[in-house]
């Protein structure tokens, strides 16, 4: 059977202008208990890669410019 | 990162723990400090610092047995009688008479409690019978001061591996277990004298209302694994029948949180105002209670806040919105709902296992030992009933010690090398196909599945339906599953889980024919509780490749409990109501 990408909203959104993943910081990367966000080879900012949040916040809080937002999943918003 | 690689790495250690959150962390520091010079490695599916069920901390203690307030032999007639009778008192008992010296270390740890004006611990009631529930003002930090022992105590710690099978030897005992990375699929062998299961609860097992998958009670890691391997190990479960089912705020799945919130005033009410239970304390009573409430013309079910002061309201927000789960400020801002004005909507979680609320875990005795020697297991996964998170850090710290001395005085097990090639196959065999299905859709499906036919109230017919879907998904999972990168084969491995767990539960919901723990239970054509044929565990484990389940004498009480109180947790409803 062959794969389809279905488009969804991700609850993780990261303020590039903040970011300093392209300075070598991974924090929130390595904090995430589902392990869903990852750095981008395009841009060298965080973003969220794969839809499997539980809006836990770790990312948020443990990022040290304040660059990412945790909102709730429009599922169950 | 991601991408699929090859390898295999073998590392030896002393003493092995599985699972980095609450009762992992504290095994594996009590075991470095039980035996210095032991390696004890520390596996973890995500990172540590921030994993589990409190991976932004916890806002209180909900059973602290604290000299003055309460005694072991109190609290262990409690939980006894909240678990309707089918209790082993000796972990209970253990855990009463150990927790408050842990209270004192974790306070040692830089974990404050919270105290009344006379210095004494400001203990709350919100259990039936006794009083238990001990704020935590800096309990966003647990994680933290928990990370800075480990650390001081050198304990190995490995992020980002998941342990996928576990290893014994020929003579029976525990002998490792095989991990793999969750970022590479390099595998890793990790042989070991003792080895301590700590992988939380079986949370991702029904589907929330919402659809989500990953919009559950419990942190959606906890993907019931720990139940799986424990089973393929051969290893005793108990009583997994006995579901987990919480009363949360609807949509958001989280707790309200009763325990939080109750001491300060506000109740659980239907929808006209009214009080419908006497008691907010998470038994499987009250849950039979509320759903019924849910399913009468009084529905749905509210915790009401609207009727305190607004400080008082400040003060609970202050601690719902940055403990726990802290993001329900937020989703209550997103459709305005403000705790002054309005009530809360409540609904029923989707079932799970989980000893930490109420009995389902792997079968372990008063040192924490299951039944395959030198494996021992611990927190929301092993079988002590409601142990929350002090139990997961008490019973953690039995099973450190006692794994600890263990290896002390032994050697390794051999392992069959065959052992090893068989489950890098099972775990690869994902990986070599170019088409198939993804592990997200085996897993929506199997969890849909779940709540159509194996939610309570629970019917026969419709459990073996569930049972002949289950085996179809498993036919799909060996010969089509298909991931293409290494976070999706950690995806495929946690479905596995999952689906295991769902055939554990529609299994030991079979076999026991009666009703009992309210709505955890409750067998529609065996509606009565039976205490003459199922005054006993049940127990389920694997015996010759199949699934079996036997009776288990419930133990002797240690505390005797009168026949006068033994109804205490069935008479929930509040009497005007009735």
């Amino acid at each position: 059977m062959p794969i389809a990408h279905t488009p969804t909203a991700v609850p993780v959104v990261v303020d590039e202008a903040k970011c300093i993943a392209d300075k070598g910081c991974t924090v929130c990367v390595d904090v995430c208990p589902l392990d869903v966000l990852r750095i981008s080879d395009l841009t060298g900012k965080a973003y969220m890669k794969y839809d499997e949040c539980w809006y836990c916040m770790p990312c948020e809080t443990d990022c040290p410019t304040g660059a990412v937002t945790v909102n709730i999943p429009y599922l169950l918003r | 990162m991601d991408e699929i690689k090859n390898g295999l790495s073998e590392v030896v250690c002393d003493i092995l723990v599985i699972g980095g959150g609450t009762a992992g962390p504290m095994a594996a520091y009590k075991a470095k400090r039980h035996s210095p010079g032991a390696r004890v490695v520390l596996l973890e599916k995500a990172n540590v610092k921030r994993s589990g069920a409190i991976a932004m901390g916890m806002d209180g203690l909900n059973n602290a047995v604290i000299p003055g307030y309460a005694t072991p032999e109190q609290y262990t007639k409690e939980i006894t009688i909240a678990n309707d009778g089918i209790c082993d008192q000796a972990p209970v008992y253990k855990y009463a008479s150990r927790c408050f010296e842990i209270i004192q270390e974790l306070d040692g740890f830089g974990i404050k409690f919270q105290k009344n004006e006379n210095g004494d611990f400001d203990v709350k009631k919100v259990h039936h019978l006794g009083s238990y529930v001990l704020p935590m003002p800096n309990g966003d930090t647990v994680k933290k001061a928990l990370y800075r022992q480990l650390r001081r105590e050198k304990v190995l710690i490995s992020n980002r591996y998941m342990a996928t099978r576990l290893l014994t030897g020929r003579d029976g005992r525990i002998a490792g277990a095989i991990a793999v990375n969750t970022r590479s699929a390099e595998f890793l062998v990790l042989r070991a004298k003792t080895v301590i299961l700590c992988a939380g609860a079986a949370g991702r097992l029904g589907l929330p209302q919402s659809g989500y998958l990953w919009g559950t009670y419990e942190n959606a890691t906890n993907s019931g694994d720990g139940y799986a391997m424990a089973y393929h190990a051969g290893a005793a479960l108990a009583n997994l029948e006995c579901y987990q089912i919480n009363p949360l705020i609807k949509d958001y799945n989280g707790p309200a949180c009763a325990y939080v919130a109750g001491p300060f005033g506000a109740y659980t009410t239907n929808s006209e105002g009214n009080r419908f239970i006497e008691c907010d304390y998470w038994s499987g009573q009250m849950m039979q209670e509320f759903y019924n409430e849910l399913q009468s013309g009084k529905g749905p079910v509210f915790l009401k806040l609207n009727h305190l002061h607004s400080d008082t309201i400040g003060k609970i927000e202050a601690v719902l919105h940055q403990v726990e789960r802290p993001s329900r400020g937020r989703f209550h801002e997103n459709r305005g709902t403000n705790y002054r004005e309005r009530m809360i909507e409540m609904h029923i979680s989707e079932i799970g296992f989980c000893s930490g609320h109420s009995a389902s875990g792997v079968y372990v005795d008063e040192f924490a030992r299951t039944t395959v020697p030198g494996l021992y297991a611990a927190g929301d996964m092993a079988s002590v009933p409601h142990n929350y998170m002090l139990g997961a850090f008490t019973n953690g710290a039995v099973a450190g010690e006692h794994a600890a001395e263990v290896a002390a005085n032994i050697d390794l097990a051999d392992y069959d090398a065959a052992d090893v090639i068989r489950e890098q196959q099972r775990v690869l065999a994902v990986t070599r196909r170019e088409d198939g299905i993804p592990p997200n859709q085996l897993e929506y499906k199997t969890r849909r599945f779940v709540n159509d036919y194996l939610q309570p109230p629970k019917v026969t017919a419709k459990m073996k339906l569930g049972q002949a879907r289950f085996a179809e998904i498993r036919e799909d999972m060996e010969s089509a599953m298909v991931v293409r990168d290494a976070h999706e084969l950690m995806r495929s491995l946690e479905a596995a889980s999952i689906l295991d767990c769902a055939e554990m539960a529609a299994f030991a919901s079979l076999f026991r024919t009666e009703s009992r723990w309210g709505l955890y239970h409750h067998r529609v054509e065996y509606p009565e509780k039976n205490d003459d044929d199922w005054f006993c565990h049940s127990i389920l484990r694997k015996r010759d490749g199949r699934m079996t389940a036997e009776k288990r004498p419930v133990a002797p009480y240690i505390v005797p409990i009168d026949e006068s109180e033994r109804s205490a947790y069935d008479r929930q409803r509040i009497r005007q109501h009735a």
